[in-house]
């Protein structure tokens, strides 16, 4: 059963892109075919008596190396997502992935692994890992579904598109230097079905899991008081990023669909040249040259679409559905902020209401018992000094959690910042290689078209001859 | 296609059919009207230079809007460079007239086309208004072109008409045209359809270029059809772009390290939007020369038109003739080999006498050699005009191969300059994004 909450987030807020250029043509709002985006925002925050994660900061330092050297020559695990299958039940079909693993890494206790997921499976491990790495940054799942124009789900390309972005989403994880060393990753790579099912079971119950989705409902409803600036910034930060990556999204989709359209006309254009060489003599040869030439072009149109929807779209998706992420993890660093800064006030509280002689209630009812009243002043001071040490101790932890989510979130954005730039960089770099090549080859055929042309006027010359 | 006497000509006779006398003859006359043709362009420069808005009274006296050509000619002579040419106004109306005046005087002539009265085949970007100063300025150069064409031709540059034309700010010069009598030489639209139906042995390769020049609209009008929707789209795709250049100028904003290569990389989208306007403005004058030569069909189609009138103008005078002949015999035989009128009344009412025979016969004999001159009048005519106009067709297609293959060529020098810009520009960019 699924835990996630699925909070079906209302699409990110359009800003008006005026056609500054043209005047016709760039009328962004028209595109209303947004995606319904099914997100795995949970607000359940990493829970203290969660058995798989990390007891302290300093031991996941010495577990797994942070930061310094992730790059490829020291990577010791490989994981492909392939071969998507359909699986009939009496229930459902879906789809299953086969997940395969290769590791030298010491926690696996064999070399190798070859397991089926399907996709609900995927989505079960992140919320795992964020369950435990609140304020990590979880890189994310393709989406649930997509509600555009194309809804089957075992569409071709869907199929492929997903498998793509879950192949990604497995490698980000195993280069993450702290969540590649989760245990319910391990179990993901290397369970077999069954398996899997049973340890799934295990953790906390539902009941504790939805307490702590109240509390966390409550405390973002109190809202953080005295937020750090650093955090400050890169909330900033996210919402203009977030801005700028969907409306990059969204021009480049656009794009991509004028071109498609430009190609359909051009399908067309050059078959009329071959229509017209049918009529003439002297220029048939010519002509048929042209309508080649034309159709050449067609299919290096046709590859330069392909190029721009397998690269340059997925990467910029990735990076909205990345600055959703984003957003949540502040979120849920704030919430844990808030959490211990309420906590700080209930203590506050006790500590006032401790210290003042109040002729309360307890008082009279106990001189009405009969009680002494030193006795029963007596006995309210000690409850309430033994309520205020529980307390300390619980803002202590909640401090350290505190602490520890602060110093996750800091060293993860550095993280992030750097496989946002070279992701989008690799992409955008490609792209414009695509589009040098595109136009390099279609120069060559009209080069070449001139440089036939070129030379039969020599044979017209000798009839041209004027006395 | 060469004949092996004579010397090799100008590709202006294409007509293989004649005998060698004919051909060395035709190479004679040919040559004597190449010299005189194309001694006008030699002698002149001719060129519409301007275009002008006035507002004027029209013929129902109302105020209207309309638009003057300037015609500048000056003679083309080393001595007198720099001698301010003369010039007059002309508008569009009067050089419609011009051309129906040389359509009908000089039929078998392939007269060239006047550029569009409407912007009719246009994409999306031109607006179809004829006061749209990217329209006026086509239909200028178009208006040149014309001049230029006619200016060019073997036998209508020596029109007296056409001269003064471009030479004389006579505002009489319209009465002029209307005392010609062209208008009474025009052949009605009824006369040829009728005779297009019911000619019976038009010269098959008048028939043959009807067919061709019915081909050649087609489907000219569509290539410019799909082209100008080509061309449309086009236009988004670069349009579009010009977006990236905005985001990325705002996202450098936010970043640091990525911050300059996305910036210039920015600049460089603008340009690649921007770079489409000339690309496609350029398109515009090969599409231009496509619909010339589409516009030419209906000259090829008036020629074509015109010999199948006087063909058949032939046929009805040579049926005539064969009517009278028969008449005669029977008239001379007293046979009566066809129903007629006369041949019941004689037979219910009684023979005609001798005497009203005698008269009957001279009537006929009259009538026939009026036939038979109207014959060989109608015949020369048609010969005439066959020889003439497949002079000017050979002419015409000679003409029509050598620009549209130029254009053709031009067209792959447009393409090649086009992929260039793009090679340049994503080169660029490709450096920004490298800096990222």
């Amino acid at each position: 059963m699924s835990r996630t909450i699925d909070a079906v987030v209302s699409p990110t807020q359009t800003n008006t892109i005026p056609a500054d250029i043209s005047g016709q043509m760039l009328d962004l709002d028209e595109d209303d075919d947004l995606e319904v985006f099914s997100k795995d925002s949970t607000l359940a925050e990493g829970s203290m008596f969660n058995a798989s994660m990390q007891t302290s900061p300093g031991s996941m330092v010495n577990q797994c190396k942070f930061e310094e050297d992730e790059e490829g020559d020291s990577k010791d695990i490989f994981i492909t997502v392939d071969n998507p299958e359909s699986h009939v039940t009496a229930i459902e079909t879906f789809i299953t992935y086969r997940v395969l693993t290769k590791t030298t890494r010491s926690e696996f206790d064999n070399s190798e692994y070859e397991v089926r997921r399907r996709y609900q499976d995927f989505l079960w491990l992140k919320g795992k890992l964020e369950e435990a790495h609140s304020t990590l940054i979880v890189h994310p799942l393709p989406e649930k579904f997509v509600v555009k124009g194309m809804v089957e789900r075992f569409n071709g390309d869907f199929i492929e598109t997903r498998r793509k972005a879950l192949h990604k989403f497995l490698n980000r994880i195993a280069d993450h230097p702290i969540l590649s060393c989760s245990e319910d990753f391990k179990v993901f790579l290397s369970a077999q079905a069954w398996e899997l099912t049973t340890y799934k079971k295990q953790g906390p119950g539902f009941l504790s899991r939805m307490g702590e989705t109240v509390r966390a409902v409550a405390n973002s409803v109190r809202g953080v008081k005295n937020r750090p600036e650093e955090f400050n910034a890169i909330q900033e930060y996210v919402e203009d990023f977030s801005n700028k990556i969907s409306s990059l999204d969204k021009v480049t989709q656009r794009i991509v669909k004028e071109q498609k359209e430009y190609l359909e006309e051009l399908k067309e254009y050059g078959p009329t040249y071959t229509l017209w060489s049918g009529s003439e003599e002297e220029l048939a040869e010519q002509l048929k040259g042209v309508a080649g030439c034309i159709e050449r072009c067609c299919k290096e149109t046709e590859e330069q679409v392909g190029h721009l929807s397998d690269t340059l779209v997925p990467v910029l998706h990735e990076y909205v559905l990345c600055a959703e992420t984003l957003k949540a993890v502040l979120r849920r660093r704030d919430n844990i902020q808030a959490e211990f800064e309420a906590k700080n006030e209930a203590l506050a509280t006790k500590k006032v209401d401790r210290d003042t002689e109040s002729s309360d209630l307890g008082f009279v009812w106990g001189s009405l018992l009969g009680k002494n009243p030193e006795e029963a002043r007596h006995q309210r001071q000690e409850r309430l000094d033994g309520e205020i040490e529980e307390l300390k101790e619980e803002i202590d932890k909640l401090e350290d959690r505190v602490e520890w989510a602060n110093n996750a979130l800091k060293g993860d954005w550095g993280r992030w910042q750097r496989s946002m730039r070279g992701d989008l960089k690799s992409a955008f770099l490609s792209t414009a290689e695509k589009n040098v090549d595109y136009y390099e080859k279609c120069l060559a055929v009209w080069e070449t078209f001139l440089l036939s042309q070129r030379t039969e006027p020599s044979e017209e010359t000798d009839r041209d001859n004027t006395p | 296609m060469m004949a092996d006497s004579g010397p090799k000509e100008v590709a202006v006779i294409g007509n293989t059919d004649l005998t060698s006398a004919e051909l060395d003859n035709n190479i004679k006359n040919t040559m004597v009207e190449i010299e005189k043709g194309t001694s006008l362009l030699r002698k002149m420069e001719i060129s519409v230079a301007e275009a002008e808005k006035r507002t004027g009274k029209n013929t129902v006296n109302m105020q209207e809007l309309y638009t003057v050509y300037l015609i500048e000619t000056r003679p083309v002579d080393a001595l007198t460079e720099g001698i301010t040419p003369d010039s007059l106004w002309r508008r569009y109306s009067e050089f419609e007239l011009l051309r129906n005046y040389l359509l009908v005087t000089y039929p078998f002539v392939v007269v060239a086309p006047l550029p569009e009265k409407r912007a009719e085949i246009v994409w999306h970007k031109l607006s179809a208004d004829n006061m749209d100063p990217d329209f006026v300025e086509r239909r200028r150069v178009g208006l040149e072109n014309f001049l230029h064409r006619v200016a060019s031709h073997p036998v209508l540059c020596n029109d007296n008409i056409f001269y003064i034309f471009l030479t004389e700010q006579d505002k009489d010069w319209k009465e002029m045209v209307y005392e010609t009598g062209f208008q009474a030489k025009a052949d009605s639209r009824l006369k040829a359809v009728n005779a297009a139906f019911r000619v019976k042995n038009p010269d098959g390769r008048f028939t043959e270029l009807k067919h061709y020049s019915d081909e050649l609209q087609t489907v000219l009008s569509q290539l410019l059809r799909v082209r100008a929707r080509v061309a449309d789209r086009l236009y988004g795709v670069y349009k579009v772009h010009g977006n990236y250049g905005r985001i990325f100028s705002e996202w450098s904003a936010i970043e640091k390290e990525m911050g300059d290569g996305l910036q210039s990389a920015g600049h460089h989208m603008d340009a690649y939007a921007a770079s489409v306007d000339d690309i496609l403005e350029e398109e515009e004058h090969y599409a231009d020369q496509l619909k010339e030569y589409l516009f030419y069909t209906d000259a090829l189609r008036a020629v074509c038109r015109k010999h199948e009138l006087t063909q058949f103008e032939l046929e009805m005078v040579a049926l005539d003739l064969t009517c009278k002949k028969q008449q005669k015999e029977e008239l001379v035989t007293g046979t009566v080999r066809t129903f007629s009128l006369k041949g019941m009344t004689s037979k219910l009412f009684g023979q005609e006498t001798a005497e009203q025979r005698e008269a009957k016969l001279q009537v006929l004999e009259q009538q026939l050699k009026e036939g038979e001159e109207a014959v060989k009048e109608k015949n020369t005519e048609s010969d005439e005009f066959v020889k003439t106009a497949w002079v000017d067709i050979e002419r015409f297609k000679d003409q029509k191969d050598r620009d549209l293959k130029e254009a053709l060529i031009s067209y792959a020098v447009m393409q090649i300059s086009m992929c260039k810009k793009g090679i340049q520009v994503w080169t660029n960019a490709k450096e920004c994004f490298n800096k990222m």
